[in-house]
């Protein structure tokens, strides 16, 4: 497990039924892209989060394929449709198999 | 053969392209490929697909990309111009508010950032924008 991994997630906690909420991720990843090199010259092996979804009420709102391209902190930013109270769930998924997750309940009043 | 000035010219000039090809090649099939992957040899219709990137990046490392494709079913961003040009796939899932989203990525210098979208028909269309970047992205 890399060191230092938190996401960071930004939902707002209601929403009308069937709004489109703006949703906002950030997960610390050091995401090394296997490009850089030491100063001895060697290669720094490539270690990055390969996969990102978010899900509502297990529904897919979006699933994300990552390439070594995809900046330091990988920063997200979509939107989903809310139609009734329910937890959005993200899950990161690293190269080493590790997973990260966060919940956010969305109450629709 | 007798190496008169003609032949000369003609011999450095061969050279000189077999030597620049391969390296070519290398950069350039690799994206091409994705795209073949992408699409499966699909035509692919220009401009259906809106990139929103800034002219000019200071800062490789973190360039803001968003991409919007109305009615997409995924979208795939490549940037041509990177050691591996694969940035990421989004698959919009049945719960998707928009067919759009915002991400920050890494750019090795000045280059075209091409968007792909699958549509929900089976159709791809396609946008790009161009990217100068002051300081690239990808380490020494």
């Amino acid at each position: 497990m890399a060191e230092g991994v938190k996401p960071r997630v930004k939902a707002p906690a209601t929403a009308k039924a069937g709004e489109a909420v703006v949703l906002k991720t950030l997960i610390s990843h050091i995401m090394e892209s296997g490009q850089r090199k030491n100063k001895d010259g060697s290669v720094i092996a490539r270690s990055i989060i390969n996969r990102f979804t978010c899900e509502f009420n297990g529904a897919m709102v979006i699933d994300v394929e990552m390439h070594p391209a995809i900046s330091t902190n990988p920063y997200f930013e979509f939107e989903a449709v809310v139609p009734a109270t329910g937890e959005l769930k993200f899950t990161w998924y690293d190269d080493d198999g590790s997973v990260y997750s966060d919940a956010k309940t969305v109450t629709v009043a | 053969m007798k190496l008169n000035r003609r032949t000369t010219l003609a011999l450095g000039l061969g050279a000189a392209a077999i030597v620049a090809l391969p390296v070519r090649f290398a950069a350039a099939a690799t994206g091409d490929e994705m795209i073949a992957a992408f699409t499966g040899g699909a035509a692919v219709a220009e401009g259906g697909v809106t990139i929103t990137a800034p002219e000019i990046a200071e800062n490789g490392n973190t360039v803001p990309v968003a991409v919007a494709s109305e009615g997409a079913v995924s979208i795939m961003i490549l940037a041509m111009g990177n050691p591996t040009p694969g940035v990421a796939t989004f698959n919009f899932g049945e719960a998707a508010g928009a067919h759009s989203a915002s991400t920050r990525i890494r750019l090795a210098g000045t280059q075209d950032v091409v968007a792909i979208a699958k549509m929900a028909d089976g159709s791809f269309t396609r946008g790009v924008a161009t990217v100068k970047v002051t300081i690239g992205g990808c380490g020494g």
